[in-house]
């Protein structure tokens, strides 16, 4: 059994399938963090701009919070304006998810008190020190747990990007099926096929099982520090 | 992309070719129908499971739950259609996109149905109890009726995620909405633009109101939890 797993994850084939998950891993931290900033600008935007541009970014969170990623992906792969194709798949995400994160946001801002505003104003704040100093601090402290739950989905999702063949994690888990007779010399077999999805899997579910933990930790502790 | 969509010859073409389109759009709506049942269902089960007073079946939903929220929808899809051959389970693509986007949906809906349960205060249990009600006839005639208010608006978000979801059938050949716009934007004269452009639109017009409907409903209970906020917390702090 032991000879039988080594020989099946050979360093080789491990490495095709970890530089695979590296892939999913850069795609995902790129989208995350730039949705998050624009996020938060077109959140902040549909609260408390003038109406012609609230309208504007709640045109763009409602158009791409209503339709399905793997769509952006296809037209981002074919029409972005960037030069690699995994660039290409994490602008789509970056559309995709700032609507979401945006969401995320005003609804964080919702929970604000008019109040604080008046307050800020009157001891001389600036409206973006206002936002900066002020609003942004307490919104993000509420948001943090449905913002890590959208994160867990930026990272399901990136596996999206083997339908046009960006070789990641699941590319590759799937690519492995058709090389498999080139790189170990015999037949695949059901054992084989099922070990190299379970491995895939495992893989997405360690970072994903960690972020969900720390999702309910903060959850918790939210509920009962907010109450007391 | 843009100059594709303010082409004319491109839309023509793409409405001569309208009862594909019209097709493949009913196939959406039979997948999301026929997945929204399945989810429903096992999130039902589930989430009971998972309010249950014996360790095994919250250890069994649990176990179920962290599975399929933790990993890709797409893997799970392939693995289905790709690796269960393997083992001689083999199941059209069709059956196979249903499957998976229910089985998947399910796990996220039952977590809404646990939440649910969680709210209602646990003298309704005893109470029910004490008047002879069965576990069964409690939670169906008593706790889930109870349930239903809290518990849509995150369902019909869900259910707008399943519809997105469905678009996965596009990756193995399902003939939905995705997979047509994708062949048009692949095969012969590559028009792209509008077919895309159109398929986000149907995507659009099935999500759009469930969800907003989903928004408007949830900020409302928030508000109404708001002014019970009193009593919430005094039970929050009791129990912690």
């Amino acid at each position: 059994m032991i000879e039988y797993l080594t020989s099946l994850f050979s360093s080789t084939i491990l490495m095709y399938l970890l530089k695979g998950f590296g892939i999913t891993l850069k795609v995902a931290i790129i989208a995350i963090l730039l949705s998050i900033a624009i996020g938060a600008v077109l959140g902040l935007i549909r609260s408390y701009a003038p109406k012609p541009l609230r309208l504007l970014s709640g045109f763009y969170i409602e158009w791409f919070r209503n339709t399905p990623n793997l769509l952006w992906v296809m037209v981002c792969f074919i029409a972005a304006p960037l030069p690699s194709d995994w660039s290409r798949c994490a602008m789509a995400y970056v559309l995709f998810t700032s609507a979401m994160m945006a969401e995320i946001v005003r609804g964080g801002l919702n929970s604000i008190p008019k109040g604080q505003f008046e307050a800020a104003h009157s001891q001389g704040f600036t409206m973006v020190g206002t936002l900066w100093y002020i609003i942004l601090p307490q919104c993000f402290r509420h948001i943090v747990p449905t913002m890590l739950s959208q994160i867990i989905t930026v990272i399901k999702d990136t596996s999206f990007m083997a339908q046009v063949a960006v070789a990641e994690l699941l590319f590759r888990t799937k690519n492995l099926m058709s090389i498999f007779y080139n790189v170990m010399g015999r037949q695949i077999t059901a054992m084989d096929v099922f070990l190299l999805f379970g491995f895939a899997m495992l893989l997405y579910f360690v970072v994903n099982f960690t972020l969900s933990c720390l999702v309910r930790y903060l959850q918790k502790k939210d509920s009962v520090s907010s109450h007391l | 992309m843009i100059e594709q969509i303010l082409t004319p010859w491109r839309w023509e073409n793409l409405f001569v070719e309208w009862p594909t389109l019209l097709r493949a759009f009913i196939t959406t709506l039979e997948a999301s129908v026929l997945a929204l049942l399945l989810a429903l269902a096992l999130g039902v089960v589930f989430g009971l499971m998972s309010s249950a007073r014996h360790r095994l079946p919250r250890a069994v939903a649990r176990v179920y739950v962290e599975f399929f929220q933790n990993t890709p929808l797409m893997i799970q899809l392939f693995f289905v259609f790709f690796a269960l051959p393997y083992a001689g389970v083999s199941l059209d693509s069709f059956a196979c996109g249903v499957l998976c986007v229910g089985v998947y949906t399910g796990a996220y809906i039952s977590e809404v149905v646990r939440a649910g349960i969680g709210s209602i205060p646990k003298g309704q249990f005893e109470a029910a109890h004490s008047q002879g009600f069965t576990y069964l006839q409690t939670m169906t005639v008593i706790i889930l009726p109870q349930t239903v208010k809290i518990i849509l608006p995150p369902l019909v978000n869900q259910c707008a995620n399943l519809i997105k979801n469905t678009s996965v059938l596009a990756m193995i050949a399902g003939g939905d909405l995705m997979y047509v716009a994708n062949n048009w934007a692949t095969n012969g004269d590559a028009s792209y633009g509008p077919a895309y452009l159109i398929t986000g639109i149907l995507y659009f017009c099935l999500c759009f109101p469930l969800s907003s409907w989903a928004r408007r409903h949830e900020e409302k209970l928030k508000r109404q939890d708001v002014q019970t906020a009193g009593d919430n917390a005094g039970k929050e702090v009791m129990a912690a």
